[in-house]
């Protein structure tokens, strides 16, 4: 446990010290922005009050796009550089580097997450009688199991790749695939059409937890995709060592 | 302490290392010496735990490589050849860092410590990525020392560094060497002649021979090699030397400088001396010419044959077994 904080606390660091953090950061907040600014006019024109979702929405999508630039660097720069191999002759095990890493990344994007709670805030402040609530602390749940599903993704991709550019774009490939497996299933019918549905990343998140609703299921959906996602990072990090 | 059994590592079909068999004593600095791609740093990263031999075990300080990995990676150093380090961290972040993943006590005394020991205290706050090559060494011995291992295992420790460092470099390994055991591999001949209590010579993942610096000498030499000088130009001394028992192609060298050789296991230079005396010539010089640590090392690396050819009880050894 102590060599994961050890390890973790590193990462963070290292994020924060990296261009890639600050970049991410622009790049959530200047795009959230823009959205969050046109959806009020939208809604000043229309005369409607504008809903969460033009919050929880974008933000989604965002996290798709950035977290494979932070979980890139995580094992595939170490194993460029070679510092890896002395983090495996430390006595520590190749499941504690992985998820030190992994957590160091969720600790930054929670701080990030965090810090988009200004345009929920301001919504809150400008609508009448105010947000619901419910549907803010759902929709950031379901925001927040998703984005450590991805940064465990993330790790796991990075593991297998000794090239930052290699690792992020086939970070957004998987991301990719399963945001939108669920697509042909409805034409496969009961071929397999449940299947694809229940893997689908997206699917989770528009259907329960984008609306209010928190359903046990959701959840140990996305704890389990991270926890398998862990779990074959630390498989190719121990690999690693035989090739 | 370190007990190594039927080592083998293969890369695909290539094998890297031969079914190496070694041991080395707890305050023993045991030099691997061989040509680049010998094996030295397979053997090393199967020691550390970084990679699993395909054949074969080794146990560190009683425990097994391979079963008790981590066991054995806590009581190891490791400094692997150009020193892999963090660019965007401080000299003592860094340090403390390593010392936290070793769960070390006092982490931040230990590193102010270490930095002494490496000399790095004035750049303690520096960034990595700004060091110069000799110093980043010197990062990388203090994170295999951060922990007072037992076994300490360097790959080329000191290249890159300047002359004078090199002096400090290897002073600082044999002082450790003394209540530790220390493995480090090189290419520099003289270094391994210093620092080293045992070498190794490993070529092509086997190992060629293996024995003190001085007994490795002895060994090879067989027939000792003496050079005679007289003041003037000695004629007529060869005719001389020759007729002592035991002296054998005497080779005139210019400037009244003779070489000669022994027949082995026999010291005749006290006859030698005399007969130079007794017939009227100013001895100047007599002293055995010992072949260098390069020039068996270039014979028993040259390749396989002539490395049997050097040394025949090497060959001899290798059939018995």
């Amino acid at each position: 446990m102590r060599n994961i904080f050890t390890i973790a606390w590193k990462e963070l660091k290292s994020i924060f010290i990296s261009p890639i953090a600050y970049a991410v950061a622009l790049a959530i907040f200047l795009v959230m922005g823009i959205i969050f600014y046109a959806n009020i006019l939208n809604a000043v024109v229309q005369q409607v009050a504008p809903p969460i979702q033009i919050v929880l929405g974008p933000l989604v999508t965002l996290m798709l796009f950035t977290v494979p630039a932070i979980t890139m660097r995580t094992v595939a720069e170490e194993q460029r550089t070679g510092t890896l191999e002395l983090l495996l002759t430390a006595p520590v095990r190749d499941w504690e580097v992985v998820i030190g890493k992994w957590l160091g990344a969720v600790v930054f994007i929670i701080i990030v997450l965090l810090a988009t709670w200004v345009y929920p805030i301001i919504l809150n402040n400008i609508v009448d009688p105010g947000i619901d609530q419910g549907l803010l602390v759902s929709g950031y749940l379901g925001v927040f199991l998703l984005t450590m599903a991805f940064l465990a993704i993330g790790v796991a991709v990075s593991s297998f790749f000794s090239n930052q550019i290699a690792a992020f774009f086939a970070t957004l490939g998987v991301f990719l695939v399963l945001w939108m497996i669920s697509y042909p299933s409805q034409a496969m019918g009961a071929m397999g059409g449940d299947l694809l549905k229940y893997l689908d990343m997206s699917e989770h998140f528009y259907s329960t937890f984008y609306r209010g609703i928190v359903e046990l299921k959701d959840v140990i959906y996305y704890i389990s995709m991270t926890a398998f996602a862990l779990f074959l990072g630390s498989m190719s990090v121990e690999t690693r060592r035989w090739r | 302490m370190i007990r190594v059994t039927g080592l083998t590592k293969d890369y695909g079909s290539r094998r890297a290392i031969h079914d190496l068999d070694f041991n080395a004593r707890k305050g023993e600095i045991l030099g691997f010496l061989g040509p680049n791609g010998a094996g030295k740093t397979t053997t090393m990263r199967i020691l550390t735990g970084y990679m699993p031999p395909t054949s074969g075990t080794a146990t560190i300080g009683g425990f097994d490589i391979i079963e008790n990995s981590l066991d054995v990676r806590r009581i190891t150093g490791y400094m692997p050849e150009t020193v892999p380090l963090y660019v965007d961290m401080t000299v003592s972040e860094y340090l403390l860092y390593m010392a936290r993943l070793r769960h070390i006590k006092n982490a931040d005394e230990r590193v102010k410590k270490v930095l002494d020991m490496v000399e790095l205290g004035d750049r303690a706050n520096g960034y990595i990525g700004n060091l110069s090559k000799g110093m980043r060494q010197r990062v990388g011995l203090g994170q295999a020392l951060i922990h007072e291992p037992e076994v300490l295992i360097l790959d080329e420790p000191t290249i890159g560094l300047d002359p004078a460092q090199v002096v400090n470099f290897r002073n600082l390994i044999k002082d450790i060497g003394k209540d530790r055991t220390v493995i480090l591999s090189t290419h520099i001949l003289p270094e391994a002649q210093q620092v080293c209590d045992r070498v190794m010579i490993i070529n092509k993942g086997r190992i060629v021979a293996e024995d003190t610096p001085e007994m490795l000498q002895a060994r090879l030499t067989g027939s000792q090699r003496v050079t005679l000088q007289v003041r003037g130009d000695g004629r007529g001394l060869p005719e001389l030397l020759s007729q002592i028992p035991g002296v054998l192609h005497v080779v005139d060298k210019d400037g009244g400088s003779y070489e000669f050789e022994t027949l082995p296991g026999q010291d005749c230079r006290p006859q030698v001396a005399r007969t130079v005396v007794d017939h009227g010539y100013d001895l100047l010089l007599l002293q055995p010419v010992n072949l260098s640590l390069e020039e068996i090392f270039l014979q028993l690396t040259r390749d396989e044959s002539s490395a049997a050819d050097a040394m025949p009880e090497l060959n001899s050894m290798l059939e018995a077994k």
